[in-house]
């Protein structure tokens, strides 16, 4: 069996497994892994090697896709140390996290009541502000403070914003 | 003295002989092909000098059939068989066409794909697609003097599955080796930033006969990056005629028209449309077969109005294609304009003002997609090696299954970079349960019934158990064609049960088989002699590739026995290519395919390791 799949998404890439990340590297090995197996390369060799250029290309964006999403590499690198943050049974969040949920969604909804472009956009600098800011926590509790119960708290509080931000973009839509 | 090379019969006579390859641009209204001439990319015309090839096939009454502009003349006097834009049909069923009471056809409503009744017997979009891309591959053999090793034919970014798989069928009729199906903006693109080492992000806005596609590239260092993509695969300049001819009936007020009269109406208002690209006003003049005239004359200001939601319609997409990227309009450092309907000067002015800058429009509309085409089928043939340029694109809607109450669970969302996989688990919901029906659906809409239905199947054998102990574990692959697969199985016992489905709109092997040999019904002979020429054709490709890979790394990845092993089977390959048995070739070459899995694997473990150190192979130790 050639794929390795033992290999995580961080060795496939030669890249450290940490949170922190250089975007720019992931990019360049990205690359420079899909130039020598995208299946573009062996549209003229045998049966054989087209069907592992698909099955190591498919691979490739597997891996590029869960590192180059901050919530998805978090929850991977979580998932690498024996932690399902999203497990079903860990649904209990703080109160007042709850309680400005509700705040930012009654927002959400006034915006879109009143059809409020500027609004719907100071809300949306507003929720990538304590997205970014839930990074910059997640990155101290895996990668310095290996605190991982910690850290899977605050990746389910960043679904919530990634949530909220998709509705974000509906709204957006709904205004033209 | 020079020393002639004496070849081995069934081997090529040079290592680095030139495959022929081309690109095909299969239109709704013209198809085009192009190859690479000497490192140039050009249209190959016909004998006349065309290079456009209306899409129009005609059914005669003895089968026969005659495709391009000599059928494009008859339109009007044959309308029931003489098939215009059979794109829009493509994978598509009778109810999805929304105006086929007024196009001249007898549609006949068959299952998946809606059928054609025509005096040469009942034919299918994809049979008819078969024909025109039959003629494009005749003109460029005739061009190129050989046999094509393969083509790369492209489709609308926006095509859905259904909607691929039968334009692949397509070709697989027309007797084409497909190298890849391209998606039209990628190929536009690549045409384009290589003519001018673009750098950044690019636009590509596509207005075809009958389809719309937006892209939007991120370019960097011979990379391709495809970040997103919209459309609408029923909206093109068509719909611009149309909305001239509705205009026109009803400015004449007339009600009814005979099918004769409806493709005259149809070309006038085309042919005027067409004149207001030049003038502020055109005048249309028609002589009905009921002896009526009609004569109007028709501004630019009143076409503007009339089709100022067409335009706002594809704006309104281009925005989604940008949100969906996270971009803004001003991001975008060109808009390259692709397709014959972006010549309309309030389509360009639109599209200006929308991104803030004049539309790139240097390169023929109507060429600029074959040409990249060509340049790609070049490159995939294996002619270009080393500093080739790469393509990363994506699907275009998202693709899912149904689940409880008739929603929709996404499998895998639309821009995903392809080729790409995604698994979902299901359980059983009761007690004993032993199957489970699966119903694969393509669509950004929340209920099945708004999405297009692909496949459904039935997984069966699993063992009884309570509800929700049986692990189904579903997985959907999109290969590098943007085409689906999908499996499933019980994984919850260890016993397995697994089925792979290809969509309900396409064709299956079978039936592509079954057609190829009514197509050939009168001449047996014809489809032995095809049979065995494909079959040589495709021996010969893989002898060549194994040679390509045994002399690049067989020393170093094979044992003496291993590859003492493959040149026996290369030999046997060899042997049958000399016989005229074409069940011989294809045993000689399925048996070399699977004596090489294991070397080509090995293959595929350096080149990863090469990519991941950047070291030259001789410096790896193996």
């Amino acid at each position: 069996m050639p794929l390795d799949f033992n290999q995580n998404h961080f060795q496939l890439f030669g890249l450290p497994v940490r949170f922190v990340l250089d975007a720019g590297q992931l990019d360049e090995a990205y690359r420079g892994l899909q130039a020598k197996i995208h299946p573009d390369r062996f549209a003229h060799a045998g049966e054989a090697e087209k069907r592992l250029s698909m099955q190591w290309a498919t691979r490739a964006n597997e891996a590029y896709e869960t590192l180059r999403s901050p919530f998805e590499r978090a929850r991977y690198l979580l998932w690498l140390q024996g932690v399902d943050a999203m497990d079903p049974k860990n649904t209990a969040m703080p109160a007042d996290f709850i309680m400005q949920q509700m705040a930012w969604r009654e927002a959400l909804a006034d915006t879109n009541r009143n059809r409020d472009a500027p609004a719907l956009d100071r809300l949306e600098q507003e929720l990538r502000g304590q997205s970014k800011a839930y990074q910059a926590d997640l990155a101290r509790l895996i990668d310095d403070a290996r605190d991982y119960p910690r850290a899977a708290e605050t990746l389910r509080k960043l679904r919530f914003m990634d949530k909220l931000l998709e509705e974000v973009d509906s709204a957006y839509a709904a205004l033209d | 003295m020079a020393l002639l090379q004496i070849a081995e019969p069934g081997m090529s006579t040079a290592p680095h002989q030139h495959r022929l390859a081309v690109g095909i641009d299969l239109g709704t209204t013209n198809s085009l092909v192009a190859s690479v001439r000497n490192a140039v990319a050009v249209v190959l015309n016909d004998a006349r000098g065309h290079g456009l090839l209306p899409s129009v096939v005609r059914y005669h009454e003895d089968g026969s059939t005659s495709v391009g502009q000599a059928a494009q003349a008859r339109a009007a006097d044959d309308p029931r068989n003489t098939i215009l834009s059979v794109k829009r049909f493509m994978g598509r069923g009778i109810k999805d066409i929304p105006d086929a009471t007024t196009l001249p056809y007898q549609f006949v409503d068959a299952p998946g794909m809606v059928q054609i009744k025509t005096v040469a017997g009942v034919k299918s979009p994809v049979e008819v697609s078969a024909e025109i891309l039959k003629a494009t591959r005749a003109r460029a053999e005739a061009a190129l003097g050989g046999e094509l090793v393969g083509a790369v034919i492209t489709v609308p970014a926006y095509f859905d599955d259904a909607q691929r798989q039968a334009t692949k069928d397509a070709a697989k009729l027309a007797g084409l080796n497909v190298l890849r199906l391209l998606n039209e903006p990628t190929a536009a693109a690549i045409a384009y930033g290589l003519d001018n080492a673009a750098e950044g992000i690019y636009a590509v806005y596509d207005l075809g006969g009958g389809t719309f596609d937006i892209s939007i590239l991120k370019l960097s260092k011979g990379v391709f990056e495809v970040l997103a993509t919209n459309g609408d695969s029923a909206l093109g300049g068509d719909d611009f005629d149309r909305r001239i001819y509705c205009w026109v009936l009803d400015q004449a007020k007339i009600h009814t028209l005979a099918d004769r009269d409806k493709a005259l109406l149809l070309s006038h208002a085309r042919a005027a449309k067409e004149n207001l690209t030049d003038h502020d006003e055109t005048v249309i003049t028609v002589v009905l077969s009921t002896g009526e005239v009609i004569n109007l004359r028709l501004s630019e200001a009143e076409f503007n109005a009339m089709t100022a939601s067409l335009v706002n319609k594809t704006l309104t997409t281009t925005r989604k294609a940008l949100r969906d990227a996270g971009l803004r309009p001003e991001e975008v450092k060109g808009v390259v304009m692709v397709g014959g309907a972006t010549r309309m000067p309030r389509i360009q002015a639109a599209v200006g003002e929308f991104f803030g800058q004049a539309p790139l429009t240097n390169l023929d509309p109507d060429k600029v997609v074959v040409l990249g085409a060509a340049m790609q089928a070049n490159v995939l043939a294996g002619n270009k090696s080393g500093g080739d340029w790469l393509l990363l694109d994506v699907v275009p809607l998202s693709l899912g299954l149904e689940t409880m109450g008739g929603l929709t669970e996404k499998i895998i969302p639309r821009n995903a970079t392809i080729p790409t996989a995604r698994a979902q688990e299901f359980t059983t919901f009761k007690d004993g349960q032993t199957a489970m029906s699966i119903h694969v659906v393509q669509g950004e809409r929340d209920l099945v019934v708004d999405c297009r239905s692909l496949a459904r199947f039935e997984l069966r054998g699993i063992p009884p158990m309570v509800a929700g102990a049986a692990r189904i574990r579903v997985t959907f692959q999109v290969d590098a064609d943007g085409l689906l697969s999908v499996t499933a199985r019980e994984t919850g016992t260890g016993i397995e049960a697994h089925i792979a489905v290809k969509p309900s709109y396409g064709l299956t092997d079978d039936e592509v088989a079954s057609m190829l040999q009514d197509s050939y019904v009168h001449a047996q002979d014809d489809m032995v002699a095809r049979n065995l020429a494909e079959a040589r054709v495709d021996g010969q490709r893989l002898l060549e590739a194994t040679q390509a890979a045994l002399a690049e790394n067989g020393q170093a990845l094979l044992n003496s026995t291993e590859l003492a092993q493959i040149e026996t089977l290369m030999a046997n390959l060899r042997m049958a290519l000399r016989g005229t048995e074409s069940t011989a070739v294809k045993q000689a070459s399925e048996a070399l395919n699977q004596g090489t899995t294991e070397f080509a694997a090995r293959r595929m473990d350096l080149s990863v390791r090469k990519a991941l150190t950047g070291h030259r192979l001789d410096e790896l130790e193996i």
